[in-house]
């Protein structure tokens, strides 16, 4: 017993003391944790919150609304308009199957399109929105619509998307949008900064261009969600801002005119305000609908688009290199004149055809025009009289001044990627491009537009707006900007030494068009209010052989890809110029006979928008 | 030798043994019990679902399950302590053999009306088992071979069975429940230095023989941001969510973390993470203090104790649970590697709190009969 009592003893402190060392530690363990909670949730409090916030709210961009295009008068050109399209979040609908087939009755969907409906469900997950349609008919929206009852979880949806009012009007200029792709992603910041899946880019034109200024700024959605990203509810709404508008320099009116002159024709035409530089009309056909791109074209209109003969898909007026043809002799005279080869007394005996350098040159006329001064020589296109005076000139000095004027260089400079430089040869050029020296054979070709030389329409009409406004230099630009900006310190700068020889060329350009014998006399209006001096041009695409030039078949016997380019240029009204422009005709046989015509009524037109134009420029200054 | 006015074989009336219950104790249970019955109410969503109900129906079933207990003599206790064990043992094979397979392990038996996971109770009677195996061992014998090596057998042959399920969570809990028993019945330090020292030096070899997810956990656990989205997750959202807490928490049902599903495991292992996010820095420590007044109670009874069996079961009870709560809250705080193991009543889960009620009922069963002597 005593010695039980004594062990029980023992055992007891034996325990008091154990407890005493584990209770010790409890307590220590207990500080240990009540600081480790004291330091994740008082000390590190925020960072966790900011987590914890991160782990619940997610944002969901809504596609900007894009800017739009206005012209000169304020009429849209290309806008936004209210797509009615169907969204079904698949998770919302009882029956899926059911609903979808419903719907592919109500809409008419083909098997295609059907299908790539069922494709698209399948690679989202149940609570993201499908896009079943996302351009219907109102007819369709409504029949919809009268179904509703039957189609639990479908969602008519209005949204915003671009529309085009003028169709095939403005394509090259403006151009179109579509889906944006990887490409269009990753070369823009702006558009991956707000990028949403369906956003639509400028793909082409001055939607390119512009897309940072047009591209607007996305309506942004706070939602909380769940571990599995679905959205559990709204936080916050953040309206985006639409991008810019942007003014346009062009009269809807004269496009129009364009467009119907050069209908079922491959060709440009450009309108431009000597003094400003203002492109009043720039127009390229044939031209194609750019409503077809915004949803994504289908493969038949797409094919008929690029296999078309005609090349709707190039912009003739700033990616056409075509031979100037007689469009250049103002050029050439007006060189030959600054670099004092020439006066106007100057004259050559035209046969018909001359021979030089053991080459034969032919003048367009067989029977030649006999002795002809620089004013006659214009006037009636005289090949011959400018083969001399190329040959006196040079090379070197005619592409120094048709330089000064504009050729041989982008007109609008960055403006769009596409345009082309054209060509303004001379005998470095050639050295350094093709490794051979200049021949003097090809001087004189030069001199009535033909060979190397390669000029867009858009600088035929730069070049021409020089000459009409009395050889100063000019930028044109397309968009109206309010805010006047640093001009270019060389606007507006003579570019050549002695008016006196503007004057000279500006009135041999008359003749051509209002005398008898003028090349383009037919198209002439006599009224002054609309008279205009033109130059006619027929760029040749082949080089004739004899054969051909002996049986000197008419146009419409040629076939069409061998045909002459058709060109003219032109500035009006003559007593007190405002406008010149440029027309282009692929394929169109003879300047005089189809591309002058069309200036006829291009100016008539110009002529009568012109007061209108001044009318709202005066106002909009008085505004300001 | 205690000569008392009660002696140990009178009968406690009904009433009497009533008034000798520890009403703080039972009032901490209580308390415990509502508070868990929120947090689960706040998993299920803030509505009264599954998890909700089932949890209410075991806490009002082993809470008067435990008040029952209390009532039986301490003396019982002492004397089913082998069988009970070896029932549990039994229990066990039965797993082994028998057992429902659920992610990947099979730890659970079929009683039709309830699950029964045999390791949770083996928690509890190894404790009970062990308690009475060093109740009449006196001092010095307690370091001999006999007694160490029976007393290694006890703890390592659960262990061996719970370890092929696999749980080595559960494992670890009842070997550390066992060696607390020694500790306490006053093993030699040395043994405990020397069993800790070994372990530190083969701990690389351990890891090496873990399973592939229990060599990830514990990677994880070194460095939870390498994998954020796989491995680490759970410790990862785990933290967010105590966290974002802060010191008064986000609100009861307004849990951002544990409402959006960010939590893994939320009504079980990571209960503690949803309470703290919801009830902040103030509402952890209030539950913390429970927690602990319920463990200084139970040290309380055990010194209360006459008998040395109750003593000892109670203080390694003490312990042990202590150890549960420790192990949890330092896992759902990223101070501890991933391993399974509930925390006491507030987890959902039947067969961890019936053991731990069985516990409870046993500690109050010692409050009650305190001046009981067992031979």
């Amino acid at each position: 017993m005593i010695n039980s009592s004594s062990d029980n003893v023992k055992k007891l402190n034996s325990i008091n003391r154990r407890m005493f060392i584990v209770g010790s530690l409890k307590f220590f363990i207990m500080i240990g944790i009540v600081s480790r909670l004291f330091f994740l949730q008082v000390k590190e409090n925020k960072k966790y919150l900011t987590l914890s916030d991160k782990n619940r709210i997610r944002e969901w961009k809504l596609a900007p609304v894009r800017g739009e295009f206005h012209d000169y008068f304020g009429n849209v050109i290309a806008g936004n308009f209210e797509a009615y399209q169907l969204h079904v979040i698949p998770e919302q609908v009882e029956d899926f199957r059911y609903v979808i087939y419903r719907l592919k009755d109500l809409l008419e969907l083909t098997d295609k399109e059907f299908n790539k409906v069922l494709k698209k469900k399948n690679q989202i997950k149940p609570w993201e929105t499908l896009i079943v349609s996302d351009n219907l008919s109102w007819q369709k929206f409504s029949k919809i619509n009268n179904h509703l009852y039957d189609l639990n979880g479908v969602k008519p949806v209005i949204s915003i998307s671009r529309n085009y009012p003028f169709k095939e009007n403005f394509t090259h200029l403006i151009g179109y949008v579509s889906q944006a792709n990887q490409d269009d992603i990753e070369s823009a910041q702006v558009i991956k900064k707000n990028f949403v899946p369906g956003l639509k880019v400028g793909k082409i034109g001055l939607e390119k261009t512009f897309e940072e200024k047009l591209i607007g700024t996305n309506d942004i959605e706070r939602y909380e969600v769940n571990a599995y990203g679905r959205r559990i509810s709204q936080l916050e709404y953040q309206k985006g801002e639409k991008g810019k508008t942007l003014k346009l320099t062009i009269d809807t009116e004269i496009q129009k005119l364009a467009n119907k002159l050069l209908k079922d024709k491959a060709g440009s035409i450009c309108v431009m305000d000597i003094y400003s530089g203002a492109v009043i009309a720039m127009h390229s056909s044939p031209s194609f609908d750019p409503n077809l791109f915004v949803f994504g074209i289908s493969q038949d209109d797409w094919q008929l688009i690029r296999n078309d003969p005609m090349k709707p898909l190039v912009n003739k007026t700033l990616q056409g290199n075509y031979s100037p043809g007689s469009t250049i002799k103002p050029i050439v005279a007006l060189s030959a004149l600054e670099n004092g080869i020439i006066n106007t007394n100057f004259t050559v005996r035209c046969t018909g055809k001359t021979e030089m350098y053991d080459q034969t040159y032919h003048c367009w006329k067989k029977k030649g025009h006999g002795y002809v001064s620089l004013r006659n020589a214009m006037k009636q296109s005289c090949d011959t009289y400018f083969y001399e005076i190329a040959r006196k000139l040079g090379v070197d000095k005619l592409s120094e001044t048709a330089k000064k004027f504009g050729l041989g260089e982008k007109v609008f400079g960055d403006l769009f990627d596409i345009e082309k430089k054209g060509l303004i040869p001379n005998t470095q050029w050639k050295k350094d491009a093709l490794g051979k020296g200049w021949l003097l054979g090809e001087t004189i070709i030069t001199g009535i537009g033909q060979g190397y030389i390669q000029t867009t329409p858009i600088q035929l009409c730069l070049m021409t707006a020089q000459i009409a406004n009395g050889g100063y230099k000019i930028y044109p630009h397309i968009v109206v900007d309010d805010k006047i900006k640093d001009q270019p310190i060389d606007k507006f700068t003579p570019l050549c030494k002695n008016s006196k020889h503007i004057k000279i060329v500006q009135d041999a350009i008359f003749g051509s068009t209002n005398e008898v014998m003028g090349t383009s006399y037919r198209s002439r209006i006599d009224n002054p209010k609309y008279q205009f001096a033109g130059k006619t041009g027929t760029a040749q695409v082949k080089k004739i052989t004899e054969e051909e030039r002996e049986l000197d078949l008419k146009t419409f016997e040629i076939p069409y890809e061998q045909r002459d380019h058709a060109l003219y240029i032109a500035f009006g009204p003559y007593k007190n110029p405002r406008y010149a422009l440029s027309i282009i005709v692929e394929h169109g046989g003879n300047g005089s006979t189809t591309a002058a015509p069309m200036a006829t009524k291009l100016f008539k037109l110009i002529i009568d928008r012109h007061k209108i134009r001044e009318t709202l420029r005066n106002k909009r200054y008085l505004e300001i | 030798m205690y000569q008392h006015t009660r002696l140990s074989t009178n009968r406690l009336g009904f009433f009497q043994k009533f008034r000798n219950f520890d009403y703080i104790l039972l009032l901490c249970i209580l308390l415990l019990g509502f508070i868990s019955l929120a947090t689960m109410y706040s998993t299920d969503g803030g509505e009264v679902k599954f998890h909700t109900k089932s949890h209410f129906t075991k806490l009002v079933v082993f809470t008067l399950m435990m008040l029952i207990l209390s009532f039986i003599n301490i003396k019982y206790w002492f004397s089913i302590g082998y069988l009970a064990y070896v029932v549990v043992i039994g229990l066990l094979i039965w797993t082994y053999l028998f057992g429902i397979t659920s992610s990947g392990s099979q730890r659970w038996i079929n009683l039709y009306f309830i699950n029964l996971q045999p390791s949770e109770l083996m928690k509890i009677f190894i404790i009970v088992c062990l308690a009475k195996f060093f109740h009449r061992k006196k001092l010095e014998n307690v370091n001999s071979l006999y007694t160490i090596l029976t007393s290694l057998i006890i703890i390592l042959l659960p262990m061996g069975l719970v370890i092929v399920q696999p749980d080595l969570g559960t494992a670890v809990l009842i070997a550390i429940s066992g060696i607390v028993v020694l500790w306490f019945a006053g093993t030699n330090y040395k043994y405990f230095i020397y069993t800790f020292l070994g372990f530190i030096i083969s701990l690389p070899f351990i890891i090496a023989f873990l399973q592939p997810y229990q060599k990830l956990r514990v990677l994880t656990f070194l460095n939870p941001d390498k994998d954020p989205l796989g491995a680490g997750y759970q410790i990862i959202q785990s933290k967010i969510a105590v966290g974002s807490g802060g010191i008064f928490g986000k609100g009861f049902l307004k849990g951002t973390q544990s409402y959006l599903e960010f939590l893994p495991e939320k009504h079980t292992d990571f209960i503690f993470t949803l309470f703290s996010e919801e009830f902040g820095f103030i509402g952890s420590a209030l539950l913390l203090v429970i927690y602990a007044v319920i463990i200084y109670r139970i040290i309380a009874i055990g010194a209360g104790s006459r008998s040395y069996f109750a003593k000892i079961f109670c203080y390694s009870f003490g312990a042990a649970i202590f150890v549960y709560i420790t192990i949890n809250m330092s896992m759902v705080l990223g101070l501890l590697p991933i391993v399974g193991s509930p925390l006491p009543i507030m987890s959902y889960g039947g067969s961890s709190m019936l053991a731990t009620m069985i516990g409870f009922g046993i500690v109050m069963s010692a409050r009650v009969h305190n001046q009981q002597l067992i031979a």
